[in-house]
């Protein structure tokens, strides 16, 4: 497998408060392509951070990341936001749909910002939503769709850019069991099926049960990395 | 769907689009309103000192404007008239002979303005032949005159009584004659209801022993706004040393100068108003940055460039603004239209103590489409100013730190 995404050496300092904190602290970690990842570790640990910072939401106070040998560090943030719509889908634990818009609407929309064809936008938005058990649910809005429904929409939007990978913050933390075991199955098939790479932050044992790798973190750094 | 987006986004809180919507509604309603009364007054009053009685354009003897007396005046000849005619945008030339004269009827005298008109074409410039009250108006070469009804009232004469006129004619001769009364006309404006008398311009040249002389030719244009542009042009076409030729700015400069004072005035009143309702956008606007953070935040992160995002807030503030002035005008239009065919009237009292400034006792509006136009770009510009917050918000946002719970 090729080597997806590579951090070396990355760090976080937050200065915050009068002593800095190391969310992040002298961290490298490679995930290969197709890897089904889930980053563990209690609250504060850096989870967050370091999804942040391989998905380009955050620059490290030190290190480099590279994603399928692109250095993203040194992007400005116009090219960082077009980096991130070619090739990082995300999923946000509050689902983060855009209220306004429909089901089918919020998984167009990521192909509108990739200029796509309004058909072709419309046809795979369709499949997508199928595909995660959702067809039924197209012209719903978010405030009319269960959690466990929104968040499939959600994975269906993060799909919809044809992503290398997706991040994954904490997807099942808002969900009950049912919900988490109908997402962790969807986005387990569709990691076999299409070998799109998923990266987890969780602490949620079911999702850390399906995954294929798990990673644990402690004070910012890398305690344990154990591959199934 | 980026429009799709703003337009629901709009909508996400009613109330609140609402109420911004409504403001913006009611501010262009009340300076729609006070604009429309202001400009209809300046209107009104520039219309009663011009188009019915000055003329937008003069011609007179070079000199005449600041020495008005009847040696000042002119021949009209063929040249003048032919350059005067053919000038493109002038409809009408209207010659006159103005002077003074004692007015006189059995034991009464009264000083009186006396204007020798081509009755014909002065009915067309200032639609006298309105506003007689009794009597008949002047034929070409009438003998008699019509006088105004408060001159008329004061000297007690009737239709058919003669009256003495007592003046002095053209290089020193004596002017005196005998001129029966064919009709009474009541003018809006108290000075020329109580002094001025209309008789034909040959009956005046006889009068003031000036044969073929005139002191103007007032002149009717097709439109007001193009009376710089006859004034240098009929400027090139004729000797300066000669002739001056004023256009209705410099005929009244009091009128100019009291309606700019006004209009100033107005305009602070109006920027007051605007101040208020901005305010009131800005609280909007607030809002809708401060509490969409989160989501412009994901909207960032899964991809959308800044200047999208930037643009959709603007298109959002764009959608409520137009609305509002949309709904502004809708409201305004029959509302001024009203006004404008009825004037408001000043109650009895306080119409005679305003006519005594010369003033029209009404409250004149104006449908002129600059006071629908002025509301709308005031309301954008200020929209456009506003619309720099959430943008700047949006600018200056870092994703991270906005989609932290």
């Amino acid at each position: 497998m090729a080597t997806l995404i590579e951090a070396t050496g990355i760090s976080k300092v937050y200065h915050k408060t009068t002593v800095p904190v190391h969310a992040v602290n002298n961290m490298d970690l490679t995930i290969e392509e197709g890897e089904f990842t889930a980053i563990v570790g209690p609250s504060g640990c850096g989870k967050t951070t370091l999804l942040n910072i391989l998905g380009g939401l955050d620059y490290p106070s030190s290190g480099k990341v590279e994603i399928a040998g692109v250095d993203i560090t040194d992007m400005k943030d116009r090219d960082l936001i077009d980096f991130r719509l070619s090739n990082i889908g995300f999923v946000f634990q509050a689902y983060n749909l855009i209220p306004v818009l429909t089901a089918v609407e919020n998984v167009e929309f990521i192909m509108l910002l990739q200029k796509k064809g309004k058909k072709e936008r419309e046809v795979r938005a369709r499949e997508l939503l199928i595909q995660m058990s959702m067809g039924d649910k197209l012209d719903s809005r978010p405030g009319e769709l269960a959690g466990g429904q929104q968040q499939r929409v959600a994975v269906a939007r993060a799909l919809a850019s044809k992503p290398r990978f997706i991040l994954a913050d904490e997807p099942t933390a808002n969900l009950d069991s049912a919900s988490t075991e109908n997402l962790l199955n969807l986005m387990s098939q569709i990691n076999t099926e299409q070998h799109t790479t998923f990266v987890f932050s969780t602490h949620d044992q079911r999702v850390m049960d399906k995954a294929k790798r798990l990673v644990t973190l402690q004070d910012g750094a890398i305690i344990s990395d154990t591959r199934r | 769907m980026f429009f799709t987006l703003a337009w629901r986004n709009t909508w996400r809180n009613k109330r609140r689009s609402l109420i911004t919507v409504l403001s913006i509604t009611f501010a262009v309603l009340l300076a729609c309103v006070m604009r429309s009364l202001q400009i209809g007054s300046y209107e009104r009053m520039i219309d009663n000192s011009v188009r019915f009685y000055t003329g937008y354009i003069q011609i007179h003897k070079n000199g005449y404007w600041d020495d008005k007396v009847i040696d000042n005046s002119f021949k009209y000849d063929t040249s003048l008239q032919r350059t005067v005619t053919t000038m493109h945008g002038v409809k009408l030339d209207v010659p006159r002979l103005e002077s003074f004269a004692l007015t006189s009827f059995r034991s009464q005298t009264k000083g009186a303005m006396v204007m020798g008109v081509d009755p014909q074409r002065e009915n067309k410039l200032t639609n006298v032949k309105e506003k007689i009250v009794r009597g008949r108006f002047l034929q070409e070469d009438d003998e008699g005159i019509l006088l105004g009804e408060g001159l008329a009232g004061y000297l007690k004469v009737q239709i058919g009584d003669t009256v003495t006129l007592l003046s002095q004619g053209f290089h020193g001769a004596n002017a005196a004659g005998l001129f029966a009364v064919r009709g009474i006309i009541r003018f809006a404006l108290p000075q020329q209801n109580n002094q001025l008398i209309y008789m034909s311009l040959p009956r005046a040249q006889w009068f003031y022993a000036a044969p073929e002389l005139i002191t103007s030719i007032a002149l009717l244009i097709d439109k007001p706004a193009h009376t710089t542009r006859i004034v240098s042009l009929l400027k090139s076409k004729t000797d300066s040393n000669q002739i001056e030729i004023m256009g209705w700015r410099d005929l009244v400069p009091e009128l100019v100068q009291s309606i700019e004072l006004d209009n100033l005035s107005g305009k602070v009143m109006l920027w007051v108003l605007y101040l208020v309702i901005g305010f009131g956008m800005f609280g909007t606007f607030l809002m809708m940055a401060a509490e969409r953070q989160y989501e412009f935040g994901v909207m960032l992160a899964v991809g959308m460039r800044r200047i999208r995002l930037q643009a959709v807030v603007f298109l959002e503030i764009s959608l409520m603004t137009v609305l509002g002035v949309l709904l502004g005008i809708t409201v305004s239009l029959p509302i001024l239209t009203y006004f404008y065919y009825n004037p408001i009237r000043y109650d009895e009292e306080a119409a005679k103590a305003i006519e005594s400034f010369g003033v029209e006792a009404i409250y004149p509006f104006s449908l002129d489409p600059v006071i629908f136009t002025n509301q709308a770009y005031a309301i954008f510009i200020m929209a456009i100013v506003l619309s720099a917050y959430p943008i700047w918000t949006i600018y200056k946002m870092k994703v991270v730190e906005s989609m932290r719970p």
